[in-house]
C-alpha cells in the first residue's frame, strides 16, 4: 500500500459461487504477489470492495485467516455496487482495501465450547470464525452451529452446511421460518430464537457468537440470558453504513464509538452501554 | 517557537502581497461577489475585500476540497491500471485574511484526519498551505468564539496573525510558526521589530455565552431528550450547516466514470441528510431529522472532546447565518445548558 489510504489492492475474481437467490460468493486473489505476501487479517474484519467506475461497498471477509493466498466475500445483490459486482465474471478485476476493524478474540476462547447462532445473509461474517475454529479444532471443546433463513432457498453455503452436518466434531442445527420449508426439508421449522430455546445449549464454559438481522439479535439475547449466558460471553458484529472504513467519513458511529474502528465486533455487555443507533 | 511581534505599515500589506506573488505563491483571499464574500485566488491586491465579519464559506477547502480525487483508473485490454493521487503534487498556497475561528478549525480538522489512520492526502495539502490570519475588530450576533476556547485575536492555527491597530491604522504582525518566518524572510524590510504593541484594545469584545464543559457533561445524559425533536422541527435536512462549517469533515466516496476511464473522488457530505446512514436493507439508524440534528450536536460537543480531545466547533456562527430555516446553534446550546438533567 502507498501513503494513499484509499488505494485498493487489485484482485482477480478466481471463482464465483451461486449461494442463494441474489447471493454470490467471490474467491479473490491478489494480482500483485507482493500485496499477497504482506496481507494479513483476523476473523471478524471487513473491507471495501469496488468495481472501478461504479463505487465501493462494505462487506466482511468471509473466508478464514487460516486459509492463505485468497480471501472470499459473500454479498446480496441489492444496490448499485452489488449489482455491478454481481455482473462481474470469473477473471474480472476488482478493488479491495482493508482489512479494517477489530476482531473476534478467537485465541482467548481456547478450551471453551463455541455456540454459533446465525440468521440469513449474516452467516458470512460467522463463517470466517467457524472455519477459523474448525481449522484449529483441537483448541476448542463442543462446537454447535444454529443457522436459520427465511426459506430453504435462502440458506447460504449449502455445500458447507452438508460438510458440517457430516462432521462428528460439529453439531449443526438448521432451521427455516414457518412456511419457508420445502417438501423434503429435514431441518427444524421455526424462528432462530425459538430454536435456540428448544435446543437449549449449555452456557457452561461456552462462548456464543450471534450474527443476524437486528430483530433476530434482539430476540436471541434474552433467550441466551435465560440459558445462563453472561453478556461478556456473547459476541456479535454490527453493520452500520460506512464509506472510508477507518474512522474519518463520520457515519458509522453509534454514540461515540465507531463501528469501523471500535467494532464491528462487540460483546452483548458492550452493546448495553451503546445508544440505540444501529 | 516564541511569537515574534512586528509592526507592518498599512501600505506595506500590498507590497507583501506583490512579493508573495513574485515568489510564485497562489494567494487565496476574501473577495466580494454578489454581496457574498468568499475565498478566491487573488490576482492583485485590489481584489481583496476587507471589512467582512466572516466569509460565507470557511477556508477549510484549501486542505479539504469539496471534491478530492483519490485515484484515477483506466480499463484496457490487459485489465486495469490504477494511479493514486500524487500527494507531492499539491500547490503552494497562501491563505490571506483568515479569521481566527477558521484558523483554529484547521486543528480540529487535523485531529479528525489523523487520529489512528493518517490521511496523507489531507496532510500533504495542508503542509503546502501558509495561513495569514486577520484578527476581528467587529462581530455580529452569531459569533461565539470565546465560548469555545477561541478569541478574536487567537493565534492558534495561523502562521502569521495580523491585527489592525485602530481604524485606518497600521498592523501588528505576530509571527507564530516556521512557515510564518519563511514569509517574513521573503520581505524582511516590511516587518519592523516591535514587542511593545498590545493588541487587546483593538479586538472585538465577544461575550462568553455558555460553558462548554457543562454542556458536554449534560450531553452525556441527554441522548434520549425530547429537546432534540423540539429543536430540529424547523430543520429541512439541507446540509448547509455542514458545508459552511470549518470543522465538519464527513465525506462520501463516489466513482465518476467517463467511458473506459474515470476517477474515485471523496466529496463533502452531511450527517443532516437522511441517506447518510441508510443501510442497504432499508433500515436507518437515524431515521428522523431529530436524530440527525442530535448527531451533529453530540459529535461536536461530546464525541469529539471524548475521543479527540478537541471540540468540533470554533464559534464562527456560519451554520446559523447559513440556515434557511433560521435555526440557531447558539440558542440551542444555551437551552441545553439551562436544562436540568
Amino acid at each position: 500500500m502507498t501513503d494513499n489510504l484509499y488505494m485498493p489492492y487489485l484482485m482477480r475474481i478466481e471463482k464465483v459461487t451461486y449461494e442463494a437467490p441474489g447471493v454470490k460468493t467471490f474467491m479473490l486473489k491478489f494480482i500483485n504477489e507482493e500485496d499477497e505476501n504482506k496481507f494479513t487479517f483476523r476473523a471478524g474484519q471487513f473491507g471495501e470492495y469496488s468495481v472501478y467506475g461504479v463505487g465501493e461497498s462494505t462487506f466482511c471477509i468471509a473466508s478464514s485467516p487460516t486459509r492463505k493466498g485468497y480471501i472470499e466475500c459473500t454479498f446480496r445483490q441489492t444496490g448499485k455496487v452489488t449489482n455491478a459486482l454481481s455482473n462481474c465474471e470469473e477473471g474480472s478485476i476488482i478493488g479491495f482495501r482493508g482489512p479494517y476493524g477489530n476482531t473476534f478474540p478467537v485465541d482467548e476462547w481456547k478450551g471453551k465450547n463455541l455456540l454459533f447462532i446465525a440468521g440469513g445473509i449474516a452467516l458470512p461474517p460467522m463463517r470466517c470464525v467457524i472455519w477459523n475454529a474448525l481449522d484449529v479444532r483441537e483448541n476448542f471443546r463442543d462446537v454447535t452451529i444454529i443457522y436459520g433463513a427465511r426459506t430453504v432457498k435462502d440458506l447460504v453455503y449449502k455445500h458447507e452446511l452438508q460438510d458440517w452436518e457430516r462432521r462428528k466434531d460439529v453439531k449443526l442445527v438448521t432451521t427455516v421460518d414457518p412456511g419457508g420449508e420445502s417438501p423434503d426439508w429435514k431441518g427444524e421449522i421455526g424462528f432462530v430464537p425459538t430454536i435456540v430455546e428448544k435446543i437449549a445449549p449449555s452456557s457452561k464454559d461456552t462462548i456464543a457468537i450471534v450474527c443476524g438481522p437486528p430483530v433476530m439479535i434482539k430476540y436471541t439475547f434474552p433467550v441466551l440470558a435465560k440459558l445462563g449466558f453472561q453478556d461478556e460471553n456473547i459476541y456479535t458484529t454490527l453493520e452500520n453504513r460506512m464509506k472510508c472504513g477507518f474512522g474519518k467519513c463520520g457515519r458509522c458511529n453509534v454514540g461515540k464509538y465507531y463501528v469501523c474502528k471500535d467494532g464491528p465486533v462487540f460483546t452483548a455487555a458492550q452493546l448495553k452501554d451503546l445508544p440505540d443507533e444501529y | 517557537m516564541n511569537i515574534d511581534k512586528h509592526l507592518i505599515r498599512k501600505d506595506s500589506l500590498e507590497k507583501l502581497f506583490d512579493i508573495l506573488k513574485q515568489n510564485n505563491k497562489a494567494i487565496y483571499a476574501p473577495a466580494s461577489k454578489n454581496s457574498k464574500v468568499s475565498f478566491k485566488e487573488a490576482g492583485s491586491f485590489s481584489e481583496i475585500t476587507t471589512g467582512y465579519i466572516q466569509t460565507a464559506q470557511s477556508s477549510k477547502e484549501v486542505a479539504f476540497p469539496r471534491t478530492e480525487k483519490l485515484l484515477d483508473y483506466t480499463k484496457n485490454r490487459e485489465g486495469i491500471s490504477v494511479k493514486g493521487t500524487d500527494i507531492k503534487d499539491f500547490p503552494e498556497i497562501v491563505l490571506w485574511g483568515v479569521r481566527p475561528c477558521d484558523a483554529t478549525g484547521i486543528g480540529e480538522l487535523s485531529a479528525i484526519f489523523n487520529w489512528d489512520y493518517k490521511d496523507e492526502i489531507y496532510n500533504s495539502r495542508l503542509s503546502h498551505v501558509t495561513v495569514l490570519g486577520f484578527s476581528c475588530s467587529a462581530l455580529d450576533e452569531y459569533c461565539f468564539c470565546t465560548s469555545v476556547d477561541g478569541n478574536p485575536g487567537n493565534t492558534a492555527g495561523s502562521d502569521i496573525l495580523f491585527t489592525k491597530l485602530g481604524e485606518d491604522g497600521d498592523y501588528l504582525a505576530e509571527v507564530i510558526t516556521e512557515k510564518g518566518l519563511a514569509i517574513v524572510s521573503l520581505a524582511p524590510g516590511l516587518f519592523e521589530k516591535d514587542v511593545e504593541i498590545k493588541k487587546e484594545k483593538f479586538l472585538a469584545e465577544v461575550p462568553v455565552m455558555f460553558d462548554k464543559e457543562e454542556i458536554r457533561k449534560k450531553l452525556e445524559k441527554f441522548f434520549e431528550s425530547e429537546q432534540w425533536v423540539e429543536q430540529s422541527l424547523k430543520c429541512l435536512g439541507c446540509g448547509a450547516c455542514a458545508y459552511v462549517c470549518p470543522t465538519c469533515a464527513c465525506f462520501d466516496i463516489q466513482d465518476e466514470a467517463h467511458g473506459k476511464s474515470g476517477s474515485r473522488v471523496r466529496c463533502w457530505d452531511s450527517c443532516g441528510f437522511s441517506l447518510f446512514t441508510l443501510h442497504t436493507s432499508g433500515h436507518n439508524p437515524r431515521e428522523v431529522q431529530s436524530q440527525r440534528w442530535r448527531q451533529r450536536i453530540m459529535h461536536k460537543f461530546s464525541y469529539m472532546p471524548d475521543r479527540l480531545s478537541v471540540y468540533g466547533c470554533t464559534g464562527c456562527g456560519r451554520c446559523s447565518r447559513a440556515c434557511p430555516a433560521d435555526m440557531n446553534i447558539l440558542e440551542h446550546l444555551i437551552s441545553i445548558q439551562e436544562v436540568t438533567v
